[in-house]
C-alpha cells in the first residue's frame, strides 16, 4: 500500500498521530520513519514538520534510523535483568553477531533494550517485532534464529 | 488453604475472547443492559458505596473520581481507560485484553453512562500488541450487535470507542502525561491541578481509569455495592489481581480478596519458593514500589495497611527473591528504569536519575561503605521528591527508603 492511502485511513486529527506514526513504521520494510514520511504525516494533519519531528523523538519504539526486517527487544527491566543478567544478549550475540543498539549489515537484525514488556511471569522475555518470546535461554535463542534464517 | 475469588479475571479461560456469542451465552452485555435503565447518579451512589478504589497503582476511590466527572462543567466529556501497563512486574490489564477484552468494554461503556460521556479511548501500549488485536477485535464485534455505538439497548445513549495507542513510554501511565499523549503530542505531564476529572482531555471533564478498576464495574452493578464492600477488608474492599514474578514456584497472576497476606501469595497460590531455597526479599508495585524483607510476609495487603509497614500495593505486582540474590543489584536495576523514563522536562529528575545511578556505580567500582552510599542515594532522592514536577521523579524515594528500612545492613 502506498503512504498516502496509509495515512488517509485515519481522520486528520492530531490525536491519530501515533497510530498513523506506528502504521507507517510497520508497513516499512526496515521498521522506521523517513524525513518524507514526518513530512507526509504533518502536511496531513496541517501541522509542522518540526513538531512532528519532536513527537517521534520522543517515543522509543519509534526510529528515524533504517533497522532490520526483523527488531529484536530485549528486556532489560528488573525482574528479567535478576533472571538472566546480560545473558539473552551474550547469546543473541552469537546467533546474528550484533550487540544492543546494533543493525546488521544485511539491514535483517536490529537490537535494542527494551523495559518491561508484561510477561516477567516467564522472564527472561524478548520481543521480535511484535511476537513475545518467553522463558528463553540459549537453546531456544539459537532455535528462533534458525526458524527466522530458514525463513528468509 | 485459601481460594482465588475472581471478579476482574471472572470470565478468564470460560469463553474464546474472539468469539462475542459464546460471551454472551455467559451473560455477557447484561450488566450494561441493566445499568442503562438506572439512573445515572444511582449508579455513582451504587460505585461510591461500594468503596471500589482505583487499581491503577494510586488507589482514589473511584466512585468520587465518577461524581467529580459529572459535576464538572463541559459540552463533551470523555472516559479514557488507561492500559498503558509498564510498571516493572505487573501484567494484569493484559491478561485481561487478551483474554476478556467484552469484560473491559461493559465497565467502560457503565462508566461512560455513569457521567454523560459520549466518546471514550483506550489508550495501549505499543507493545502490547495481542491486546490492541484482542481489543480491536472485541469492539468490532461489539459495535455490529449494538452494545457501542448508537442508541445502545434503545436507551437513547450514546458511546464511540477508539483504541489508541502509546508508543513506548512509561510516564505515559502517568494519567496527565497519558492526555498530551493521547493528543498526538510529547508525553510531557501537565501540572495539576486542574485534575482530568475538571479540564482533562482537550480541557473537557476526563474520567480515566485504570483496565482492572473498569473490570469491577459490571460485577457491582449485577451484585450491589453491600456485597462488594463485604468483600476484602474495611478499607480496601473488593478484590485484587496480585502479578507475582520471579523465584517462585508457579509465577502468575492471582485474584483475590484484599486482606490476603504476603505469606499467602507466595505460599499458597504461588506454591512458594523455587528450588527449595529461602525467601529472601519481595519488590511490591513494582519499580515505584517497596522492597520488602520476611517481617511483611503476615501482613493483609491493604492500601492502608501496608502503609503502615512501610510498605506500598501499588499495582499489585509481587517480584519475588531468593536467598543469593541480591538487593543492591536490584535497586541499580531500578534505578536504571527511571533513567530511562525520565522525559527531561524538570530538572531535578532529569539530573537526579542520572546521578543516582552514578553513586550505584561508583559504589559498585570502588567498594565504598554501603551505608554510605545508602544515605546518598537516600539524600539525593529526597531533593528529587521535593522538587520533582511529576510523580515519576517522586518515585524513586520510594525503592530506597525501603532498603533503609528493611536492608540496611545487606545493601
Ligand atoms: C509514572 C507513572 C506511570 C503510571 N502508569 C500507569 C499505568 O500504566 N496504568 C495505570 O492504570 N495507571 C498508571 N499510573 C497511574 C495513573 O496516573 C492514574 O492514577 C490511574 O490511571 C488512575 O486510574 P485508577 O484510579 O483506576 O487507578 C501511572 C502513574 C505514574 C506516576
Ligand atoms: S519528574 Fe521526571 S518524568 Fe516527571 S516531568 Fe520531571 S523529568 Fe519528566
Ligand atoms: S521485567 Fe521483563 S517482561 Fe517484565
Amino acid at each position: 500500500m502506498d503512504k498516502n492511502s496509509i495515512i488517509s485511513k485515519f481522520k486528520p486529527d492530531n490525536d491519530n498521530l501515533l497510530n498513523i506514526l506506528h502504521e507507517l513504521q510497520n508497513t516499512n520494510p526496515n521498521n522506521y520513519l523517513s524525513t518524507d514520511d514526518l513530512k507526509l504525516v504533518a502536511k496531513y494533519l496541517n501541522t509542522t514538520y518540526s513538531s512532528v519531528y519532536g513527537v517521534v523523538k520522543y517515543y522509543s519504539m519509534f526510529s528515524l534510523k533504517p533497522r532490520g526486517k526483523y527488531v529484536i527487544r530485549v528486556c532489560k527491566s528488573p525482574l528479567c535483568h535478576m533472571i538472566d543478567g546480560n545473558g539473552l544478549i551474550e547469546h543473541i550475540k552469537q546467533n546474528i553477531g550484533i550487540g544492543l543498539g546494533e543493525t546488521t549489515n544485511d539491514h535483517v537484525f536490529s537490537v535494542e533494550a527494551s523495559e518491561c514488556i508484561g510477561h516477567c511471569d516467564e522472564a527472561p522475555v524478548i520481543m521480535i517485532n511484535d511476537k513475545v518470546y518467553k522463558g528463553l535461554d540459549s537453546e531456544k535463542i539459537k532455535e528462533i534464529f534458525q526458524g527466522i534464517k530458514s525463513n528468509q | 488453604m485459601i481460594k482465588e475469588k475472581r471478579i476482574a479475571l471472572r470470565n478468564i479461560g470460560n469463553y474464546n475472547p474472539g468469539s462475542i456469542d459464546e460471551y454472551l451465552k455467559l451473560g455477557g452485555y447484561k450488566n450494561v443492559e441493566r445499568a442503562l435503565k438506572i439512573n445515572p447518579d444511582e449508579i455513582i451512589e451504587t460505585i461510591i458505596k461500594s468503596n471500589l478504589r482505583g487499581r491503577g497503582g494510586a488507589g482514589f476511590p473511584t466512585g468520587l473520581k465518577l461524581k467529580f466527572t459529572t459535576q464538572a462543567f463541559g459540552d463533551q466529556k470523555y472516559v479514557i481507560c488507561n492500559a498503558d501497563e509498564g510498571e516493572p512486574g505487573t501484567f494484569k490489564d493484559r491478561i485481561i485484553m487478551e483474554m476478556d477484552p467484552h469484560l473491559l468494554i461493559e465497565g467502560m461503556i457503565i462508566s461512560a453512562y455513569s457521567i454523560g460521556a459520549s466518546k471514550a479511548f483506550i489508550y495501549i501500549r505499543g507493545e502490547y500488541t495481542e491486546s490492541i488485536d484482542s481489543m480491536k477485535f472485541a469492539l468490532n464485534q461489539a459495535s455490529e450487535k449494538g452494545f457501542v455505538g448508537d442508541n445502545i439497548f434503545n436507551s437513547g445513549f450514546s458511546l464511540d470507542i477508539e483504541i489508541k495507542l502509546g508508543a513506548g513510554s512509561y510516564l505515559c501511565g502517568e494519567e496527565l502525561a497519558l492526555l498530551e499523549s493521547l493528543e498526538g503530542k510529547r508525553g510531557y505531564p501537565r501540572i495539576k491541578p486542574p485534575f482530568p476529572a475538571e479540564k482533562g482531555l482537550l480541557g473537557m471533564p476526563t474520567l480515566i481509569n485504570n483496565v482492572e478498576t473498569f473490570a469491577h464495574i459490571p460485577y457491582i452493578i449485577e451484585k450491589g455495592a453491600d456485597h462488594y464492600k463485604s468483600l476484602g477488608t474495611e478499607k480496601s474492599s473488593g478484590t485484587k489481581i496480585f502479578t507475582i514474578s520471579g523465584d517462585v514456584k508457579r509465577p502468575g497472576y492471582y485474584e483475590t480478596e484484599m486482606g490476603v497476606t504476603l505469606r499467602q501469595l507466595i505460599y499458597e497460590f504461588a506454591g512458594g519458593i523455587k528450588d527449595n531455597k529461602k525467601f529472601y526479599a519481595a519488590i511490591l508495585g513494582g519499580a515505584a514500589g517497596t522492597f520488602v524483607d520476611e517481617s511483611v510476609l503476615d501482613t493483609s495487603m491493604g492500601y492502608e495497611t501496608l502503609k503502615d509497614k512501610g510498605a506500598v500495593l501499588g499495582s499489585g505486582a509481587i517480584m519475588v527473591m531468593s536467598e543469593g540474590r541480591s538487593v543492591f543489584d536490584m535497586t541499580h536495576s531500578i534505578l536504571k528504569f527511571f533513567m530511562h523514563e525520565s522525559c527531561g522536562k524538570c530538572v531535578p529528575c532529569r539530573i537526579g536519575t542520572v546521578q543516582l545511578l552514578q553513586i550505584m556505580d561508583e559504589a559498585k567500582n570502588n567498594n565504598k561503605d554501603k551505608k554510605e552510599i545508602l544515605n546518598k542515594l537516600l539524600n539525593e532522592s529526597e531533593y528529587m521528591a521535593a522538587t520533582s514536577l511529576c510523580p515519576l521523579g517522586q518515585s524513586p524515594i520510594l525503592p530506597i527508603k525501603s532498603i533503609k528500612q528493611f536492608f540496611e545492613n545487606q545493601f
